[in-house]
């Protein structure tokens, strides 16, 4: 892939954004131009600029384009917008800051840049935050998600005090070194967004310019959703379901299509998700169903190294699985 | 002789680990600089969130030319010894010495320049580097082998004077260059020497010393405070953490909601200190004050406004969560609330938490009706035990759990309980480790009491004790708990008795195990959890100064499990055998008693005229025995330990003038019964045996 990385000059930038002209004009980004700018800016790093994984997820960290593309020694710069999924933190359109349903910006680069942290920053201040008026901090938390078995260092970036990023450097993926390390950074969207636009309630939002809110395109479907995930979803069919895509996933792994039954384990991740939503997974089944769920990516993720490996290592001599 | 200056610059290391990698920095360097003979003057060791640095003055340009002499074999040995020595050495036999008829070869190691040995030092100090955790990153770590640092390593700076000592290591090479602030002088600046470092990057809005920061972030955030006519709630510990999570420490004051203030003040601080590391106030009468002081890293272009705000509406985000559970939690009562407890398994073996509350709830009213703990009305006991784990299943402890307890309390005022039901529910963990307070309020010292019972009881019962480290289920803790709870309010009962009242709530899932385990009666299970408690004492009292002989010789009289009568015991001997009638007592005592050891005899009547020192000992335990026994029944042990400390002079002046071991076997006999009756009169208070020294 052809890399046209821009030098990084912050002093630059600093003050200079556009979105400090947007300020002089008064009219601060809408959702859907902050995810322009972004996509603006990551693709001008050379991205790939990607569309949200077609799967339901609790996480963009699932997209095949962060964990598959973690593994191996092959480059991979990519940034797309995920909509995730958390069923239990659905709260029926009643409360500001939480959504069952909500948009992560992710951002994987691979190798990660030695000046990965400076990018970063040059992109909040593309999206109107400028790191002269606002306090910009690294603060640590180290990530980790059982059920990919994966863990990597890093920071929450904190804006004013708030946490709008996950900026991680993924050390394991699927139970497996990430030779190399890649970067990641997750943006709460909706929370810069709140941030930018100065509004308390996240369905007060401005959507776009032309006056739609967040609330007008999500309330409803926060509402009903929340309905479904906590009271009406049919647990006896999620617990089927969970069950079919384990055993879907086994019959993927034998046939030599990992990426299939990875796809598996990110639906048993999800109806495990509402099925803990429905309450109905007690807190000594919850380990066992983590286990399960983190057999189904490790598996995955070992049938996919084990189906590259040939040839990452013809290409990449001093790479070894 | 000249300075130097080591900076290690990095993404940004986490606050908590900063202290530990100064230390770390230092031990490392001076490991080297000793290994390769270098002595240096003062060493300062800085920390900042993007740098680790370190100053050593007064370095020598070079290390000391050194000579060293090996010793070969002797003149006198045959050839091939002394052909074997030169081939080693690699010289010729003109070039060695002899002295006292032996051959010595002389090798002279020139001095090292200190610049070369520090080239070296600096990539071995970056590789041994102890990091809590640590990790690879960009291109290098295609290989697991790649550099691990605490986050991506970014710069080296290393000048010895004025030159630079250069070294690389991973893609890292050595310079003059570092950068300063990360938003107020992004760009690089050159560093000359060690003498200019700190100021050049004060100039670049970097304090380098944390020491210095945390003044900063102490003074100022206390300055803000006054300033507001409030008073700051000091924190050192958050002092420290602003002070590692920023180069350039400003300390902001801001304003939330005065309607949070409904909310328990303890949630407030905990939800601005420990998720937003912000300080809290007070007003001037010492009220919790509707402000806090977050610490910025920036000297913001509009002088904090924005950032003031942006975290104003953090927090209040923060508290609206917080008044939110605090007002649903409010709804149920604690009864109800405690109904849930059903579903939370305590133990798989164990039953639920709901099963748990039950024991402990009979335990403590019994530890009441009994006056076991004096002046607690058992309904009241009974009341607050069975609502102490009910703030466990509220929404405000499953946010923060470690509320739990302080919680219960707040609810079950707010409901209208009794003040001993609300205290007893907030205290009844404590104390929690050593040097937590200790409760005295009778319903709380029931309920606190019986709930560590309970749980040793339980766990003993399923046979989950604590092995060397591990001590998963904290009994150790709640041994010592207990023994602290019983030490300061004095109270009076048998320990085992009270333990198998606790067992005897206890229905395990098969058959009870304290009854019949390991072919051990019930009386051998609670022994066995009385010896653990002994263990605890040991070393409870051992951190008091207590010697734990001591303690060893007063449990080895057996049968007592009144812990304040064996802690007064243990102190009177303590007292006691410092002394010098203790002191000589105890060498009577051990003489008589490896006698006693040796010799095999049949108790016989004195029938002949007992000689005058035998006599006097048998007056002086006549008269002392009495003593010493009514002492302890009114257990006044220091009174028992005088009436012992009489026989000292009898003692001595016994096996002065006495020969117990007499031709005559009656007299032998009749001597060794005497000593042995000496003996077990020093037993009524202690084994002292046992006894050290």
């Amino acid at each position: 892939m052809q890399k046209r990385r821009f030098p990084v000059d912050l002093a630059a930038l600093i003050g200079q954004s556009r979105a400090t002209m947007a300020d002089t004009d008064k009219t601060p980004l809408s959702l859907q131009d902050m995810i322009l700018r972004l996509h603006a800016f990551w693709s001008e790093q050379g991205c790939l600029i990607l569309q949200p994984y077609d799967m339901r997820m609790g996480a963009g960290t699932f997209h095949t384009a962060t964990t598959l593309r973690a593994l191996g020694p092959e480059p991979w710069n990519a940034a797309f917008v995920q909509p995730c999924r958390r069923p239990t933190d659905g709260r029926y359109g009643e409360n500001p800051n939480r959504l069952q349903h909500y948009y992560q910006y992710q951002v994987i680069l691979k190798p990660s840049p030695e000046n990965l942290q400076e990018l970063y920053l040059q992109s909040l201040v593309e999206i109107g935050i400028d790191p002269l008026v606002h306090d910009i901090r690294f603060v640590e938390d180290d990530w980790e998600s059982p059920t990919l078995g994966a863990w990597g260092l890093g920071w929450e970036v904190w804006c004013d005090g708030m946490e709008v990023t996950q900026f991680t450097y993924f050390q394991q993926m699927g139970g497996f070194d990430c030779k190399p390390v890649a970067g990641e950074l997750t943006y709460g969207l909706e929370r810069l967004a709140m941030y930018i636009q100065g509004v308390d309630n996240v369905y007060d939002l401005a959507f776009n310019n032309h006056g739609v809110t967040y609330g007008e395109v999500f309330l409803e479907n926060e509402k009903q959703m929340s309905k479904w995930n906590f009271e009406v979803a049919d647990t006896d069919s999620l617990f089927e379901g969970f069950r079919r895509a384990e055993e879907e996933c086994r019959r993927s792994l034998e046939a030599g299509v990992p990426i299939a039954a990875y796809e598996q384990a990110i639906e048993a991740s999800h109806l495990f998700n509402l099925l803990q939503a429905r309450g109905v997974i007690s807190v000594q089944e919850r380990a066992s169903y983590m286990g399960r769920v983190r057999d189904l990516a490790r598996g995955s993720c070992e049938a996919y190294m084990e189906k590259n490996a040939d040839q990452w290592a013809a290409k990449y001599p001093e790479w070894s699985k | 002789m000249t300075d130097f200056l080591l900076e290690l610059r990095s993404e940004e290391i986490p606050a908590r680990m900063q202290a530990g990698a100064r230390a770390d920095l230092e031990k490392l360097f001076r490991k080297q600089l000793d290994a390769a003979g270098l002595k240096a003057g003062e060493i300062t060791v800085w920390s900042t969130p993007r740098r680790l640095a370190l100053i050593a003055r007064d370095l020598p340009l070079a290390t000391e030319a050194v000579s060293e002499e090996t010793k070969g074999p002797k003149t006198s040995a045959p050839e091939q010894a002394l052909e074997g020595f030169l081939r080693k050495t690699g010289l010729t036999k003109d070039q060695l010495t002899e002295r006292d008829g032996v051959w010595f070869a002389v090798t002279e190691k020139p001095g090292r320049a200190t610049k070369d040995v520090l080239a070296e030092a600096i990539p071995a100090i970056i590789r041994a580097f102890p990091w809590p955790k640590s990790q690879r990153w960009g291109a290098a770590s295609l290989s697991t082998e790649s550099l691990r640092w605490v986050r991506p390593l970014s710069g080296i700076v290393a000048i010895l004077g004025e030159d630079l000592v250069e070294c690389e290591i991973g893609a890292v090479k050595s310079g003059y260059a570092t950068r300063g602030h990360r938003f107020h002088c992004p760009g690089e600046i050159t560093i000359g020497s060690a003498h200019d470092y700190a100021e050049k990057l004060r100039a670049c809005h970097v304090i380098v010393d944390h020491v210095e920061r945390e003044a900063m972030v102490r003074d100022k955030a206390k300055a803000v405070a006054q300033a507001a006519g409030l008073v700051l709630v000091e924190d050192e510990g958050l002092v420290i953490e602003n002070a590692g999570l920023t180069e350039w420490p400003v300390p902001l004051l801001g304003r939330f909601d005065e309607a949070f203030l409904d909310v328990p003040p303890e949630v407030i601080q905990l939800t601005a200190r420990v998720n937003q590391k912000y300080f809290i106030c007070r007003d001037a009468a010492g009220k919790l004050a509707n402000a806090f002081v977050c610490t910025a890293n920036i000297e913001a272009k509009d002088g904090g406004a924005a950032i003031v705000d942006g975290n104003r509406k953090v927090l209040a985000a923060r508290l609206s969560d917080a008044r939110f559970f605090w007002e649903q939690d409010k709804k149920k009562p604690l009864a109800q609330q405690a109904e849930k407890l059903s579903r939370i398994t305590f133990h798989e073996r164990l039953g639920t938490v709901a099963d748990k509350v039950e024991r402990v709830a009979k335990l403590a009213e019994w530890l009441a009706s009994e006056g076991i703990v004096p002046n607690c009305d058992p309904a009241l006991a009974r009341q607050a035990a069975e609502l102490c784990k009910a703030d466990l299943v509220t929404e405000m402890v499953g946010e923060f759990p470690e509320l739990q307890g302080l919680m219960g309390g707040y609810y079950a005022r707010a409901e209208g309980l009794p003040d001993a039901v609300a205290d007893a529910i907030r205290d009844h963990y404590k104390p929690v480790g050593q040097g937590d307070d200790v409760p005295t309020a009778p319903v709380t010292v029931a309920v606190a009491l019986a709930d560590k019972l309970d749980t040793l009881a339980a766990f003993f019962a399923i046979n989950e004790r604590p092995t060397g480290s591990k001590d998963p289920f904290a009994l150790r803790r709640a041994a010592l708990g207990i023994l602290e709870l019983i030490a300061l309010n004095k109270l009076r009962f048998p320990l085992g008795q009270a333990l198998s009242v606790a067992d005897s709530s206890i229905k395990l899932k098969g058959a009870r195990l304290l009854v019949q385990r390991d072919g051990c009666s019930y009386h051998e299970q609670i022994e066995g959890a009385v010896a653990f408690f002994a263990d605890r004492l040991k070393v409870q009292q051992r951190e008091a100064g207590v010697r734990h002989d001591l303690i060893d010789a007063v449990f080895a009289l057996g049968g007592e499990d009144d812990l304040v009568r064996l802690l007064a015991r243990v102190h009177a001997l303590q007292a006691f055998v410092g002394t010098e009638d203790g002191t000589n007592l105890l060498a009577g005592y051990k003489r008589a008693a490896n006698i006693l050891k040796k010799e095999v005899y049949e108790a016989a009547d004195a029938d002949y005229t007992r000689e005058p020192a035998e006599q006097a000992l048998v007056d002086a335990l006549n008269a002392a025995e009495p003593q010493a026994d009514s002492a302890i029944a009114a257990e006044d042990f220091t009174a028992a330990m005088a009436a012992l400390a009489s026989l000292r002079g009898p003692i001595d002046a016994f096996f002065e003038s006495v020969t117990v071991n007499d031709a005559d076997l009656s007299k032998r006999a009749s001597r060794l019964a005497l000593l042995d009756r000496f003996r077990a009169a020093v037993h009524k208070v202690a084994d002292f045996s046992r006894i050290e020294g």
